[in-house]
């Protein structure tokens, strides 16, 4: 299966974010939900159909003009499953931010159910002058399952500057994975990227997390649990907003 | 956005560049080569007879036992650089305390230990020192002491150069070993010289076993002489061993008990310090 | 190429600091996660795989690309998020730099770059291939660690030597695909992290007291 989505924000002029494009295809739908709230627009991701699958490859592009303010969340976890034999599942997510524009990328965990071989690739560039969060959380197997080979590979450049670059790979033929320099056993691992405004505070952040100060103009905070509520509840009081955000109201779209 | 990428370059490295002229402190000390050292200067081959580890020590090898694998240190407008080794419990950190009581105030002073090092180690310096934070380095070593002051002396030599480089010029920088063995030497591309600390309650024998501490050190300590009486050791035989194994070479008694500024171990330096200006 | 000097840059006795670096392994034993050989083992494994393969992809890229090792430290530092690290990478490059500089001429070079970098520097001033590089690079990736460990958890030096032995396939195996892959532009170069190594960096950072510098 192929499918693209796209958004675009932009500011509307009077303070806020209008979306100039919002189009999806199964299994990647976009749904605006929430009203508009200190300018902020919110975008959910709705899963379509099961997967990814082996074999799928799905692009999502996201773009955030000068002054909008963007949040995209999903309803639910995202279950990579193996599907027929085929060559790995790709989900692409590429993302720029312009000055003054802020991006926030908070979903729901990937879960790598076992027999998947899936592929996320992140290209993320934030102009200087713009902000970013981005969370990434990926959940080894389901319930007492072993864990499917995910491989992230991601990038985040700041003002047309490499910041961020990272691949994680977990699972079946990722050497060492499971062992104590990797995730030493635990099934969840988070990470959240923060670039721009409103840095978390570097430090401990529980036994097994940690909010980093990048080499540049940035902050990475990584959680490691024995499942997703310990990395939730490490990097779940990063994310808040400065304002309540308001309660998920999802509207037809 | 990328840069070119490299496929059409044949895999060999590109050929070094010509170098600019290094700072004195950057370049390769390879004006010394180890072939001219003076024979007295070279540490005793005595590993591995000679050899005794601590009680918490676990397996570990030795490079090249006995050999300094480092160039000496050059001639050059620094600090002079004191090695303060001994075993465990001997009185390195009393030793060193003392003389930053009684240097601090006319050398400007700062220290690396080598010890495991905690802020309440900071606090006693401070406390019985009158030495700031900033002019102490703690350098981690890895459950080898001996092989950080001797062996791969790279985070003690940049420890000292970081302190002069944040601390300005200085007088004297003391390194003070972990605690070890009676086979713990330093190497001479770390310090232009080293003071060797035992103490009687290790037994009178210590001078007579040897070691390359105690047979090469520029300065042999015999430390809590105050001890003496209680522990049976016969201060003569010590002095009389200690003279039979370094010949030349000085050794004093001292009780850091009842002499709070190591005194005569601060003139030892004062006139080390003084001959090099 | 020389074999007798490849062999002097890998030797662990070579005077650049390693024995004070533990590479990440004191804090995942004080966390529990490294109690014997086993232990090490998965630890040994997934270091090889994640750093060890950037390591070995950067020295070799530094051997190779002597007019890049701005940009190649760049890279890495992207690729280390943990300040830790950072620092500890940096004080090896340095200590790394210092032993080299007694050996070959070095082109001139930053004071502390990362140590993958220096190694890089070195191999190059030695004469070495950039395979090479890649080999070095991962197999003082896994030594170091499997000596603090013998150090940390008093296991016998036998034991670890086997299983060094056992992983020596998979070391030449991660620098080959590290030196095939050092002509790609930075961004394109391997960047496989591991979360432990780094969380547990920055714990072991804010210990009182510590054996090993990282």
């Amino acid at each position: 299966m192929r499918a693209e989505a796209r958004v675009v924000a932009e500011a509307d002029g009077r303070g806020g974010t209008r979306l100039a494009v919002l189009r999806g295809e199964s299994p990647l739908l976009l749904r605006r939900t929430g009203p508009l709230v200190d300018g902020w627009v919110t975008v959910h991701l709705v899963g379509g159909a099961a997967g990814p699958l082996r074999g799928d490859e799905l692009r999502l592009d996201i773009e955030v003009g000068p002054g909008a303010r963007l949040e995209m969340l999903s309803v639910a976890a995202s279950l990579a499953l193996p599907g027929r034999p085929a060559p790995p599942s790709v989900l692409t997510v590429t993302a720029s931010v312009a000055t003054g524009g802020v991006l926030r990328w908070l979903p729901e965990p990937l879960i790598a159910a076992a027999g998947c071989d899936h592929v996320v690739v992140t290209r993320v560039d934030v102009a200087d002058g713009g902000s970013l969060l981005w969370r990434d959380d990926l959940v080894c197997g389901r319930h007492e399952e072993t864990s499917g080979a995910v491989l992230a590979d991601t990038m985040i450049r700041y003002a047309g500057v490499t910041l961020y670059r990272h691949e994680l790979a977990v699972g079946p033929g990722a050497p060492g994975w499971d062992g104590a320099a990797v995730l030493g056993g635990g099934r969840a691992v988070g990470t959240l990227v923060a670039v721009g405004a409103d840095l978390p505070r570097p430090g401990i952040a529980g036994p097994d997390a940690a909010v980093m100060p990048l080499a540049g103009p940035g902050m990475l905070a990584t959680a490691v649990g024995d499942d997703i509520r310990a990395v939730a509840a490490a990097l779940g009081p990063l994310c808040r907003r400065s304002r309540p955000v308001p309660l998920l109201t999802p509207a037809s779209g | 956005m990328h840069p070119e990428p490299q496929h059409s370059e044949p895999p060999r490295p590109e050929p070094p560049r010509p170098e600019p002229p290094r700072p004195e402190a950057q370049r390769p000390e390879a004006q010394h080569p180890e072939a001219q050292r003076p024979e007295a200067q070279r540490p005793e081959a005595q590993h591995p007879e000679a050899h005794e580890h601590g009680p918490d020590e676990v397996p570990h090898t030795h490079p090249e036992a006995g050999v300094d694998p480092h160039t000496p240190l050059g001639e050059g407008p620094r600090a002079l650089r004191i090695g303060i080794g001994g075993p465990v419990g001997s009185g390195k950190t009393a030793l060193v305390a003392a003389l930053c009581r009684a240097l601090g105030g006319e050398l400007r002073l700062a220290v690396v230990t080598n010890d495991i090092y905690t802020t309440e180690d900071a606090d006693f310096l401070l406390r019985n020192g009158v030495l700031p934070a900033e002019r102490v380095r703690a350098v981690e070593t890895g459950c080898c002491p001996h092989t950080a002051i001797r062996d791969d002396i790279s985070a003690n030599l940049d420890a000292v150069e970081d302190l002069e480089a944040t601390l300005g010029p200085l007088d004297l920088v003391l390194v003070e070993s972990g605690g070890d063995n009676l086979t713990a030497t330093f190497s001479k591309g770390l310090i232009d010289q080293q003071i060797f600390v035992v103490d009687v309650a290790g037994g009178d024998k210590v001078p007579r076993k040897g070691g390359p501490g105690v047979t090469t050190a520029d300065l042999l300590v015999i430390n809590k002489t105050d001890l003496a009486p209680l522990v049976g050791a016969d201060l003569s035989v010590m002095d009389r061993d200690a003279k039979a194994r370094r010949h030349e070479l000085p050794t004093v008694f001292l009780s850091l008990a009842e002499d709070r500024r190591a005194t005569p171990v601060a003139d030892w330096i004062r006139g080390l310090v003084a001959a090099r200006v | 190429m020389s074999l007798a000097t490849l062999l002097l840059l890998a030797d662990g006795r070579l005077p650049s600091g390693g024995h004070a670096h533990s590479g990440g392994l004191e804090p995942q034993i004080a966390a529990g996660r490294v109690r014997d050989v086993d232990g090490l083992a998965g630890f040994l494994r997934g270091k090889l795989a994640t750093s060890g393969l950037v390591s070995a992809a950067f020295a070799a890229a530094a051997c190779r690309r002597t007019r890049q090792w701005v940009d190649l430290d760049g890279g890495l530092d992207a690729r280390t998020p943990s300040p830790a690290l950072r620092k500890a990478s940096r004080a090896q490059g340095r200590a790394l730099l210092r032993a080299g500089r007694a050996m070959w001429p070095i082109a001139p070079i930053a004071r502390d770059p990362h140590q993958p970098i220096a190694l890089g520097a070195l191999a190059a001033a030695a004469g070495l291939t950039p395979a090479e590089a890649a080999v070095a690079a991962a197999h003082s990736m896994i030594t170091g660690s499997a000596s603090a460990a013998v150090r940390l958890l008093g296991l016998d030096p036998y034991a670890v030597h086997a299983l060094l032995a056992r992983l020596a396939p998979e070391c030449d195996r991660i620098a080959a695909v590290a030196a095939e892959r050092s002509g790609d532009p930075v961004d394109d170069l391997p960047a496989v992290g591991a979360p432990l190594l780094d969380i547990g960096a920055e714990h072991h950072a804010t210990w009182e007291v510590r054996l090993f510098a990282s």
